[in-house]
């Protein structure tokens, strides 16, 4: 019963929340503010039904929606490799970080969607400016997290692992990351959300395609169902990425421990929920 | 018996100059094979250093370390380390096995026999069902226990060992102590165990090196006369045990470093130390009462 | 070597590489202009009346954005931190909000609210909303049960133990969920001055720049400017809460969202 009692606690206010938006904008009619259900049918419209009403993958699916998943994806992949890897090398160094962190610490604080022109002047508009442009942005999170957590390695644990003779490699991959990837992860997830960010942004200049340009194409003609049909779905990657992320996270840090077990139902509700 | 161990004109300082701090003066001695040695010093007289040294995680300034003849210039192939914090020196992200087959995994090619040798040592200690477990799903003294366990799988010939038992509650480090015993006494390894508390020393060693204060020099070498089988009951109760003790104990408290022979060194005492001397005892004496009780 | 020579090496070193990069003729000039033009420009924007009163409107719309996420995420997080039942049932909204990337919002904004300054408040507010809001529940979930009960093995109400021991235990969390929000809402600010056309604001001149003359070194020298104001926002916070919460054990405070 509390099982259900549960779900129901959780999602209640999320139904009445949605009820009474459709109700208020059903009954103001206001242009700016459509209806959810007019929402939903318009998403449906868009993404899966071809120009006749027939119930298929629409075109903004592959023009759109699949090339800005893949911009995102991949430059923060991208991002978190070279992050992760730059990261651990100056922080296993003593002195590297003198050198670069200042400028680093300069650039994670840059406003990174302000050097578009730049961007859009030495790579183009197309897909390797976006990539360029969301790899620079997350990268300083991914490798400034790193660097602080590779140096967080406890002296106890530096001891025991040099008493034991273990090679560079087994150092680095068995007490060096893992010890950093608590942190580390704190930076993936702040660098997943800046990255969404400047998907979206760099896709609403000057481009052809992806969801950033739909949105602001339905914004032009004033299009506020779709504009509102566009918005929603972000909304829904954006809490896709997040439950994935999350997911991954959990299951390498699987070993920390939790202060009770209801502490740890009660992150498995939140992950759920 | 050969010698294992040799430890020559040992010394150790940090900083340079005037201000440098002199952790460790001129230190000699030497552990056989097979023996328990035990260092017994006050707390912050330079026994971590000591032992850091021999295990060759700092270089001393001066002096040098020989394992088995060679002589240790960085960490060597065939010692394992014991350290007081097995919180910090467990590897949280690693399973129990896990921390176990840890410093097996270049020694050791195969998989399989890697997990044997980690069964086996976790055997020793008693944890063979806690295998797949989380170091912090288990109690400290059962932390410490993994630690042994993984020192003793890469089967050392040295196994140093820093104040294994101080983070422990007393009941816990009596079955460790005894644990410690009895593992030795089955698969018959070479231990130097560095300890501020003087009944662990007598009651784990079948030798006594006290140390002096900061900077640390050797004060004694004492045997330990009792027999290989012991007990905590009947063997700290014992008027050997109950000798060591109060010798090493007077030894550490002098402010002079004793004598070669420790019997005069209580009668050179001045007499304000004498007071301070009996009121130490008492306190001990209490200590152990306690402990034998619980 | 003082640290500090190695900061200036660093600094240097990545100067000369960018002067490098274009007197070499690895990257037309024209497009990623020297840091030795783009000085004089940065220089000559300083001067600038127009410039200035640009960085001031960015900053002042941070600011207030910052100071409204702040008025509302504490309370909020105290309040859905402290009762399990108003989180638990408001917890699936809250998770829908969060994700939506706030740039997303700016078409909606600028055809509701248009492009003035209040446009980029909200939508910096929206932004940095969360990292304070989330940052305090967790706090308040995660303080250690031991505490609670000693406060109250003490005789304390339950309004005196939340004073004494949950806000002092929070407190290093917020002002972590702080400086993330700080980070967000000013690419949020640049970002909808940039998109949403609005009057002014460094994004706003930086577009107007990069339309209208293509000049690459105002866009960068702009860019500079706001980063550079980032950037002292940043340390100054960072070096602040090392100083207040010296008491706390500040990288578990770090590891969060």
């Amino acid at each position: 019963m509390s099982r259900v009692a549960g779900f129901a606690q959780r999602w209640a206010v999320f139904v009445v929340v949605v009820i009474a938006w459709q109700l208020i904008t059903s009954a103001a009619q206001d242009v700016y503010f459509p209806t959810p259900w007019q929402i939903v049918q318009q998403g449906w419209t868009l993404w899966f039904t071809d120009g006749d009403g027939n119930v298929a993958i629409a075109e903004s699916v592959t023009e759109d929606i699949l090339p800005s998943l893949g911009r995102v994806v991949g430059g923060w992949l991208l991002s978190v490799v070279l992050g992760v890897a730059l990261g651990t090398a100056l922080g296993r160094s003593r002195t590297a970080m003198d050198y670069v962190g200042p400028l680093f610490a300069f650039f994670r604080a840059l406003p990174s969607p302000a050097l578009l022109p730049v961007f859009i002047v030495l790579f183009g508009i197309e897909t390797g400016m976006k990539l360029a442009l969301i790899v620079f942005a997350c990268i300083w999170p991914v490798l400034m997290n790193t660097v602080d957590g590779v140096r967080s390695v406890d002296a106890v644990k530096t001891d025991t692992a040099r008493s034991f003779r273990i090679p560079r490699t087994q150092w680095v991959t068995m007490v060096v990351l893992p010890a950093a990837l608590p942190k580390i992860f704190a930076g993936l997830r702040l660098s997943l959300a800046i990255a969404v960010i400047l998907m979206v942004v760099s896709e609403m200049v000057g481009t052809t395609s992806g969801i950033g340009h739909a949105l602001r194409s339905a914004q032009r003609q004033f299009d506020l169902t779709s504009m509102w049909a566009w918005i929603v779905l972000l909304g829904i990657i954006g809490y896709v990425f997040n439950l994935a992320l999350l997911a991954v996270e959990r299951r390498a840090l699987r070993w920390q421990p939790t202060r009770s077990g209801a502490a740890n139902s009660k992150q498995t509700a939140k992950a759920g929920g | 018996m050969s010698t294992m161990l040799e430890v020559r004109g040992l010394a150790h300082r940090y900083g340079a100059g005037p201000d440098a701090h002199v952790a460790v003066e001129d230190l000699a001695f030497t552990v056989a094979k097979d023996e328990l040695a035990c260092i017994v010093g006050p707390s912050g007289c330079g026994k971590s250093t000591l032992l850091r040294c021999i295990a060759g995680l700092i270089k001393p300034s001066a002096g040098e370390v020989s394992l088995h003849g060679d002589r240790v210039v960085g960490v060597p192939d065939d010692l394992a380390v014991v350290f007081q914090d097995y919180s910090r020196s467990l590897f949280p992200w690693l399973s129990v096995r896990g921390n176990v087959e840890f410093p097996l995994r270049t020694r050791v090619g195969s998989r399989a026999e890697r997990r044997a040798r980690a069964q086996e040592a976790l055997g020793w200690v008693g944890l063979s069902d806690a295998a797949n477990k989380y170091p912090w799903q288990l109690s400290g003294g059962m932390q410490q226990r993994v630690s042994i366990a993984r020192a003793l799988a890469t089967r050392p010939a040295l196994l140093l060992m820093d104040e294994p038992f101080a983070s422990v509650d007393a009941q816990t480090r009596a079955d460790l102590e005894d644990l410690l015993l009895r593992v030795r006494r089955d698969h018959g390894s070479t231990v130097l165990l560095v300890t501020h508390d003087i009944d662990e020393s007598v009651y784990l060693g079948d030798r006594v090196l006290v140390l002096s204060k900061s900077p640390a020099s050797i004060v004694a070498d004492l045997k330990v006369d009792l027999p290989a089988d012991r007990d905590q009951i009947s063997t700290r109760g014992s008027s050997t045990f109950v000798e060591l003790r109060t010798e090493i104990a007077r030894l550490l408290h002098d402010r002079q470093p004793a004598p070669a022979e420790p019997a005069p060194a209580a009668a050179s005492a001045s007499s304000s130390d004498e007071l301070a001397a009996e009121r130490f005892l008492a306190a001990e004496r209490e200590e152990a009462h306690q402990k034998t009780a619980t | 070597m003082r640290p500090v020579y190695r900061n200036l090496i660093g600094l240097a070193g990545f100067f000369l590489i960018w002067e490098g990069v274009g007197r070499v003729g690895l990257v037309d000039p024209t497009s990623l202009p020297p840091p030795s033009e783009v000085a004089g420009t940065l220089v000559g924007l300083l001067g600038q009346e127009s410039f200035i009163r640009d960085v001031i409107a960015t900053m002042l719309a941070w600011l207030i954005a910052l100071g409204i996420s702040i008025a509302v995420a504490v309370p909020a997080g105290l309040l859905l931190g402290s009762l399990p039942w108003l989180r638990s049932s408001t917890r699936v909204l809250i998770e829908f909000l969060r994700p939506i990337p706030p740039v997303a919002l700016i078409p909606l904004i600028i055809l509701t609210i248009g492009s003035g300054p209040d446009a980029k408040i909200t939508l910096a507010f929206y932004a940095s909303v969360w990292p304070i809001l989330f940052n305090i529940i967790y706090a308040l979930d995660d303080i250690d049960p031991l505490l609670l009960d000693t406060a109250r093995s003490f005789g304390n109400s339950r309004a005196r133990v939340l004073a004494t021991v949950a806000l002092p235990h929070v407190a290093p969390f917020a002002y972590t969920g702080l400086r993330l929000s700080a980070a967000i809402a000013l690419i949020v600010t640049v970002s909808t001055e940039y998109l949403a056309g609005s009057q002014i604001g460094v994004g706003a001149f930086i577009i107007d720049e990069y339309i209208a003359i293509g000049g690459m070194d105002e866009v960068l020298a702009g860019t500079v400017v706001i980063g550079f104001v980032g950037y002292l926002v940043n340390e100054g916070l960072e070096r602040a809460g090392n100083r207040m919460f010296r008491w706390s054990d500040t990288t578990r405070a770090e590891a969060l969202t």
